[in-house]
C-alpha cells in the first residue's frame, strides 16, 4: 500500500461520485467503473476536504485527525489515488 | 449477490483508525439506504426468444412505464445516489424511447449499463456510445460458435452479436462486455469466449443460468454438471479479476477459495428489480409474487419501496441457514442462490440446487413427485414460445380448396348491400315451378 505526500494537494477525480453511508461512503468511479468503500467517517470528511485544504496534511488536521493517526490517513489516501479515485493538484 | 461487477481487488475497505469491528459485508446484509446499483427491465418485448429467457420476454407488456414514468424513477434515482442501473429487459432498444431515456439518465448523474442481443448497435449508434463516458454496453453471446449460440439464442442470433461487437470495437470502445449465461454446451467454450472477448477488446462477463422464467423449463437440460462446476471454478479462479462473474458464482466458493466479489446474496439489501411495469422484486432472478416489495407508481414511488416495503425489511434481517448451518463451508456460499432454490422447489434456508457439495442434488432427487414448483408471474413469451424447431423451419405445405359445405362467402355483420346475403336460386327451381 503507498501512501501519499502530506504537503502534497489532492482532489476527487471529476469523474467519481461519493454517497454518504452510515458504515463511510461508498465511491464510484464513471471512468474505471470501479466501486471503493470509505469505512470510516473521519476519512470521509478528509477526501470531502482535499480540494479546499492547501494539502493532505490540512485536511486531516480540519477533519479532526490527531497528529499520531495521520499517517494511516496519508496511507488510506494512497490506495484511493492507486484506484484513480483522487488527482494531484496543484498545491 | 448478483449484478455488481466489483473484482475483489478493487472493494478496497480503506480503513483508518479506530478500526471498526463490522466487516462491510455486514453492512451490506442490513441493507443500504438506496441500493449500489439495481437492475431496471424496460419492456418485455423482445425480438429473440432465447429458450432460458429469465424474464419470459417476448410481447410488450401494455402496461408498461411511459417515458414520462420512465424519467421520474431516473429523477428519483438520481436523488438517491444510485450510481448506475443495468437496463435489460427484453430487448431494451426496441422501446423507441430507449435513447432519449439513456441520454436523461447519464445528464442525470445515472450510469447506464444496457444489456442488448445487439440488433440496433449499428456503426452510428456504437460511435454514439464510444462518445459517452457513463454508458456500457453488455452483449449477450451464449456460445462461442453459432451453432451453440444459436441453440439457445435462435437462428443468426450469433451473427448479430458479433456484428454489433464489430461496430463497437470499431467505433473505438473498449473494455465494453460480453456477457455469457454459462450452460452445458458452452463450459466447454471458455477460452474461446475470452479469445472473442480479446479480439474484439472487450471484457468477458460469465453468470449463472438460473431456474428463473423460461430458464426453468430448459435447467434441467441446460445447467452444468458437477464436474463442469469445478472446470468452471478452476477456470474462474486462474483468470481472477480479468474476468467478470456479476458475483453469480458465490456458491462455488465452497471448492475452496472465495471467488472475486463481495459473495453474498444482495436481494433486497443492496440490490433490485424494477420490472416493465414498474413492479419492485427483491432480485431480477425471482419474478414472482413471493418477492414482489411494491411498485414504483405507488405514492412513496421508488425510494419507499426501498426503504420501507415489509418484504426487504425482512430481508435485511439475520436470515437462518437452516439446514446449512452445520456446513463447514456456510461461512463461504451463505447456502446459494434464493432464486435457484425457489425456482427448483427446495426449501429456503436449505442448500443451493448446484450446491457443491451434492446435497442439493440429493434433495432435488428426493422431491415428491407431486410438488408445486413455483412458476414465474407473468409469461410474456412470444405466442410462437415453445418456437418451432430450434434448427430452422422447412418449407410450410398449404392446399388450397373450396369448402363444399359452403355455397357463397359469409356474410359480414356490417355489409349495407340491401342485396347482401340474397343468393338467386338456381335456373332449375323456377323450371320446377313452372
Amino acid at each position: 500500500m503507498s501512501t501519499i505526500d502530506p504537503e502534497s494537494a489532492w482532489q476527487l477525480h471529476p469523474q467519481v461520485s461519493v454517497r454518504p453511508e452510515p458504515f463511510g461512503a461508498l465511491l464510484y468511479h464513471f471512468g474505471t467503473r470501479k466501486l471503493s468503500f470509505l469505512k470510516d467517517r473521519t476519512l470521509l470528511t478528509v477526501v470531502e476536504g482535499l480540494s479546499d485544504a492547501p494539502n493532505a496534511r490540512a485536511a486531516c488536521d480540519a477533519a479532526g485527525v490527531s497528529p499520531e493517526h495521520v499517517p494511516t490517513y496519508l496511507r488510506a489516501l494512497g490506495t484511493l489515488v492507486d484506484s484513480r479515485m483522487l488527482v494531484e493538484r496543484a498545491a | 449477490m448478483t449484478l455488481l461487477d466489483t473484482p475483489a481487488r478493487d472493494i478496497r475497505p480503506v480503513t483508518a483508525p479506530p478500526p471498526k469491528a463490522m466487516r462491510l459485508v455486514d453492512h451490506f446484509e442490513l441493507g443500504l439506504d438506496a441500493p449500489i446499483c439495481l437492475t431496471w427491465e424496460l419492456t418485455y418485448a423482445c425480438n429473440l426468444s432465447c429458450v432460458h429467457c429469465l424474464s419470459s420476454s417476448g410481447r410488450r407488456d401494455p402496461r408498461e412505464l411511459s417515458t414520462e414514468e420512465c424519467k421520474a424513477v431516473i429523477d428519483e434515482l438520481e436523488r438517491m445516489q444510485v450510481f448506475y442501473v443495468n437496463i435489460g429487459g427484453g430487448e431494451p432498444t426496441v422501446r423507441s424511447d430507449f435513447w432519449e431515456l439513456l441520454d436523461y439518465a447519464t445528464a442525470h448523474h445515472v450510469g447506464v449499463k444496457f444489456s442488448t442481443n445487439g440488433i440496433k448497435i449499428t456503426p452510428e449508434v456504437a460511435a454514439k456510445l464510444a462518445a459517452n463516458d457513463y454508458v456500457d454496453v453488455q452483449i449477450s453471446l451464449d456460445g462461442a460458435t453459432a451453432e451453440v449460440n444459436d441453440f439457445v439464442r435462435g437462428p443468426r442470433s450469433y451473427e448479430t452479436a458479433l456484428r454489433a461487437l464489430q461496430n463497437l470495437s470499431d467505433a473505438g470502445m473498449r473494455n465494453f462486455k460480453i456477457s455469457v449465461v454459462c450452460t452445458r454446451q458452452n463450459i466447454p467454450q471458455l477460452d474461446e469466449f475470452k479469445a472473442i472477448a480479446d479480439r474484439y477488446g472487450a471484457q468477458l462477463r460469465l453468470t449463472r443460468l438460473r431456474p428463473s422464467g423460461r430458464g426453468a423449463d430448459v435447467w434441467d437440460e441446460l445447467h452444468p454438471t458437477q464436474a463442469q462446476q469445478r472446470e468452471l471454478y478452476d477456470w474462474l479462479v486462474a483468470h481472477g479479476e480479468d474476468v467478470l462473474t456479476g458475483d453469480s458464482f458465490f456458491h462455488l466458493s465452497a471448492y475452496g477459495q472465495a471467488l472475486p466479489g463481495l459473495n453474498l446474496c444482495g436481494a433486497g439489501r443492496v440490490v433490485c428489480l424494477i420490472d416493465p411495469i414498474g413492479d419492485v422484486y427483491a432480485c431480477p432472478f425471482a419474478i414472482h409474487e413471493e418477492f414482489l416489495a411494491g411498485n414504483v407508481r405507488g405514492e412513496g414511488g421508488f425510494r419507499d419501496v426501498w426503504q420501507n416495503s415489509e418484504l426487504f425489511t425482512r430481508l435485511r434481517e439475520p436470515q437462518s441457514g437452516g439446514a446449512c448451518t452445520s456446513c463447514q463451508f456456510f461461512d463461504t456460499c451463505k447456502g446459494g442462490c434464493m432464486a435457484a432454490k425457489f425456482f427448483t422447489g427446495l426449501p429456503l434456508d436449505g442448500p443451493d440446487p448446484e450446491c457443491v457439495q451434492g446435497y442439493g442434488e440429493e434433495l432435488l432427487a428426493g422431491r415428491k413427485d407431486k410438488i408445486e414448483i413455483p412458476k414465474h408471474s407473468g409469461d410474456h413469451s412470444h405466442r410462437t414460445s415453445p418456437p418451432r424447431p430450434r434448427t430452422g423451419m422447412g418449407p410450410v405445405r398449404v392446399t388450397l380448396s373450396r369448402r363444399e359445405d359452403l355455397q357463397a362467402p359469409p356474410v359480414s355483420a356490417c355489409a349495407e348491400d340491401p342485396l347482401a346475403g340474397f343468393t338467386a336460386a338456381a335456373a332449375s327451381d323456377f323450371a320446377t315451378k313452372e
